[in-house]
């Protein structure tokens, strides 16, 4: 069968599975987009290059199969390189297909070229300039093989306009082939039976483990798994900023976030404990804080898929390379059939009782001439939200607050940017998430500053019926650079400051096809929250006015040891070290 | 092809400082080299020196990297090279289980016959001394090749020092596995003497 490289290209996403492209024609990729208009895959039409990219990744992280974002060559490639990078931050998996110029004037500076494959090589697992129409199929192949595989990530193939229109003779590669064509490409799953033994033997000779739990669970579907080692060896979890969901808040040895917004018992218990269990996780410095005083009693079980990241910040005493589901099943057995006791931790089960007890988190209710709480908004939206509602959240502080005061009791229910920490990821990775689970309530939590990034995505929204809600805490601040410069730099505010009602937040949703709602006093929080969760046939924006004063507690200074944890001021007279 | 890199400076000479080899298989493909140098620089890196060329299989190349081990840990090199897909096998060579070379030419100022300062001759006892061969002969410079161990290089450099060198060209260390000595049955457990991957 003879197709055209645009028609083996669409036929490839289709055997993958494809449900859906995010994407934006132009120029080079123009043959694409024809043979769409004859495929079941669904086309989802976005407003700007980015967005497709974030769309992708919102898709990809409440369903687990990679988004799959298209667009032109030269600018529209350069609009996809935050999403990649972000992407390739969170090991998040996604296929993105490119135009390019065709291969006769590559290298000519034409019309929208750009290096494309050069630009992307440091924020992609993988990427490909396909230069002959027969080498499509297997592309693609390899390159959802790769975005799903081991450490999960984005893989893009830069195709050149000629290479769509030239025929090829069609033919589908298979596994042997694929992984034939990959020599280099072989991902270690399972975990050294030694060192898992080893691992089994360091937690039941401990006496204060925790489970430091990070996105990895989610990427490798061991959420069951996790539950039932913590279970089995009685210890707590605290879930990274990437893992919320992965344990449920609810579950008593569940500690929440830790980290430089983390609670103060997750922060602590970490920093005194005598045994990290890091399941999935990269020892970010936004968990570790200053490395030198990170948790300096910690022995470390390192289990993760990519074995670049064992040793990279912290030695591990026990590296285990392998998938985190594989692994942690087998730690299970061993620790069964071992049928060694765990020893008695109730000294450590009181003192994290007794910081949970003396330190949960806190604000201060909202007074009279202040603005809405955002925690109290945060909470409002939560208690009134199905179960399985799906969050997601852009970056700064409305992000720390949804971490923080959201429940999260299922995996897949978490959607941000934690790596790169992309300002504007919420709208577009919200519609995204719809996109891959219509059956869900999808509520994007974000900030003043960064809606005014990728708003106009409601209008994709909008057109493609894509009922999004997005709750805006508008503080009229870039508010944790806000946060910062009161803290740090002596409250001397330089750029941070954005005005409540410029632009108009009501009516420029509305102008985007979008239900609008104002919300400035605290009467009126549940009522319209009400409102916006019965719309079911548009996107809803409530635009809630909160108080600009505001910070996210506890915090840990940048370069800090995370035992200068500064906790909320209405909580500073125990004693803990405070560090201003 | 073959070049060489360096982000030391030959003058401190690649012998000198704390080094490791690594011998890096990987898919002959265009854009692979690129991948690899761009590995280095994104994650600062520092390598001694850097040379690529065909192995016996077309399908493959060998890249042979030196690191400075002053400033890089091999572990993270290793690691992130490994995670490159085109990247198929890396080998650690120490320097003592390794057999390493390195070609130079130089090309070395010297009287026309008759004239003053050094002659030919005098260029050319050196040469020979140091095993190698004049290549190119001009009316007042002669250009010398020598190829040994890039120890052996930085001696003869050394040595040319004091003559006019007016340029030169070393290629940066290749290097393979030392081969086993011992008869089978003597061999001590775990060596092997052939190539030791540390990922693949």
């Amino acid at each position: 069968m003879q197709l055209t490289g645009a028609q083996a290209l669409i036929k490839s996403l289709e055997m993958e599975r494809t449900e859906v492209i995010f994407g934006l024609p132009g120029g080079a990729i123009l043959p694409a987009y024809d043979p769409i208009l004859d495929s079941p895959i669904r086309h989802v039409l976005v407003r700007h290059e980015q967005g497709a990219g974030h769309m992708a990744e919102g898709y990809a992280h409440v369903t687990g199969r990679p988004g799959v974002a298209m667009v032109t060559s030269g600018p529209a490639a350069t609009n996809l390189v935050t999403p990649l990078c972000n992407a390739y931050m969170d090991s998040v998996p996604m296929v993105a297909i490119t135009g390019q110029v065709s291969r006769s004037v590559i290298g000519s500076d034409s019309f929208q070229e750009a290096d494309t494959v050069g630009i992307t090589r440091s924020v992609t697992k993988h990427n490909e300039l396909l230069m002959s129409p027969e080498e499509i199929p297997l592309a693609v192949r390899q390159a959802f093989l790769l975005a799903t595989t081991g450490r999960p990530g984005p893989v893009l193939l830069d195709i050149p306009k000629d290479v769509l229109q030239a025929k090829m003779e069609w033919y589908w590669p298979t596994d042997g082939e694929v992984s034939d064509s990959m020599p280099g490409y072989r991902p270690t799953t399972k975990g050294h039976p030694r060192q898992v033994r080893e691992a089994a033997r360091l937690i039941t000779a401990s006496k204060r483990p925790v489970i430091y739990a990070g996105g990895g669970i989610l990427k490798a579907h061991a959420a069951d798994a996790l539950r039932k080692l913590a279970e089995l060896i009685n210890v707590p979890v605290v879930t990274t900023l990437m893992a919320r969901g992965a344990f449920p808040d609810s579950h008593r040895q569940c500690l929440g976030m830790p980290g430089m917004h983390g609670n103060y018992t997750a922060v602590t218990s970490m920093q005194e404990a005598d045994l990290l269990i890091a399941l999935g996780t990269r020892f970010d410095d936004r968990v570790t804080g200053n490395t030198s005083g990170f948790a300096p009693h910690a022995k470390i079980i390192h289990v993760d898929i990519d074995p670049a990241e064992l040793s990279k910040i912290r030695q591990a005493d026990v590296p285990i390379v392998g998938d985190c589901r594989l692994v942690i099943e087998e730690l299970v057995r061993v620790l069964i059939e071992g049928g060694e006791p765990q020893p008695d931790r109730s000294a450590w089960w009181a003192q994290i009782a007794d910081w949970q007890a003396r330190f949960p988190l806190h604000y201060d209710p909202q007074a009279d001439g202040e603005g809405l709480k955002p925690q109290a908004v945060i909470e409002a939206l939560r208690d009134s939200s199905p179960p399985g509602t799906i969050l997601v959240a852009g970056v700064g502080q409305h992000q720390m607050w949804a971490s923080q005061y959201w429940r999260f009791e299922e995996p897949y229910t978490w959607v941000n940017s934690g790596g790169l920490g992309t300002m504007g990821f919420a709208v577009p990775a919200a519609v995204g998430a719809k996109v891959g689970r219509p059956d869900r309530t999808v509520w994007a939590i974000d900030g003043d500053g960064c809606f005014q990034m990728t708003a106009q995505e409601l209008v994709t929204a909008a057109a493609e019926r894509i009922p999004v809600k997005i709750a805006i805490l508008n503080n009229a601040y870039l508010g944790m650079v806000r946060q910062w410069q009161e803290l740090f730099y002596e409250e001397r505010y330089s750029e941070v400051y954005l005005s409540p009602d410029l632009p108009d937040y009501v009516k420029w949703s509305e102008a985007m096809g979008c239900a609008a709602f104002r919300v400035e006093s605290p009467e009126d929080v549940q009522p319209v929250i009400d409102k916006a969760n019965s719309i079911d046939d548009r996107p809803v924006v409530i635009d809630f006015r909160t108080d600009w004063l505001e910070k996210v507690f506890p915090m840990v200074p940048a370069g800090h040891s995370n035992s200068d944890i500064i906790v909320h001021p209405a909580q500073r007279s125990g004693g803990e070290k405070v560090v201003q | 092809m073959a070049l060489a890199t360096s982000s030391t400076g030959w003058v401190s000479g690649s012998g000198h400082v704390r080094h490791q080899t690594l011998s890096i298989i990987v898919e002959n493909r265009a854009g692979v080299l690129a991948r690899v140098s761009a590995l280095f620089a994104r994650r600062g890196f520092n390598i001694i020196s850097l040379a690529v060329a065909p192995t016996d299989d077309e399908a493959f190349s060998r890249i042979t990297i030196v690191i400075d081990l002053e400033e890089t840990s091999v572990e993270q090199v290793t690691k992130q090279l490994f995670k490159l897909v085109n990247v198929v096998k890396i080998t650690e060579l120490a320097p003592g289980e390794a057999i390493e070379r390195e070609l130079a030419l130089i090309s070395v100022r010297c009287a026309p016959p008759g004239g003053p300062g050094p002659s030919r001759g005098e260029v050319a006892d050196l040469v020979r001394i140091f095993g190698g061969t004049v290549v190119d002969v001009g009316q007042e410079a002669l250009t010398v090749m020598v190829a040994g161990q890039p120890s052996l290089l930085d001696d003869f450099e050394e040595l040319l020092r004091p003559y006019e060198i007016i340029d030169m060209q070393r290629t940066g260390r290749v290097a393979l596995p030392k081969l086993e000595r011992q008869a089978p049955g003597r061999r001590r457990a775990g060596a092997s003497g052939l190539l030791r991957p540390v990922a693949h």
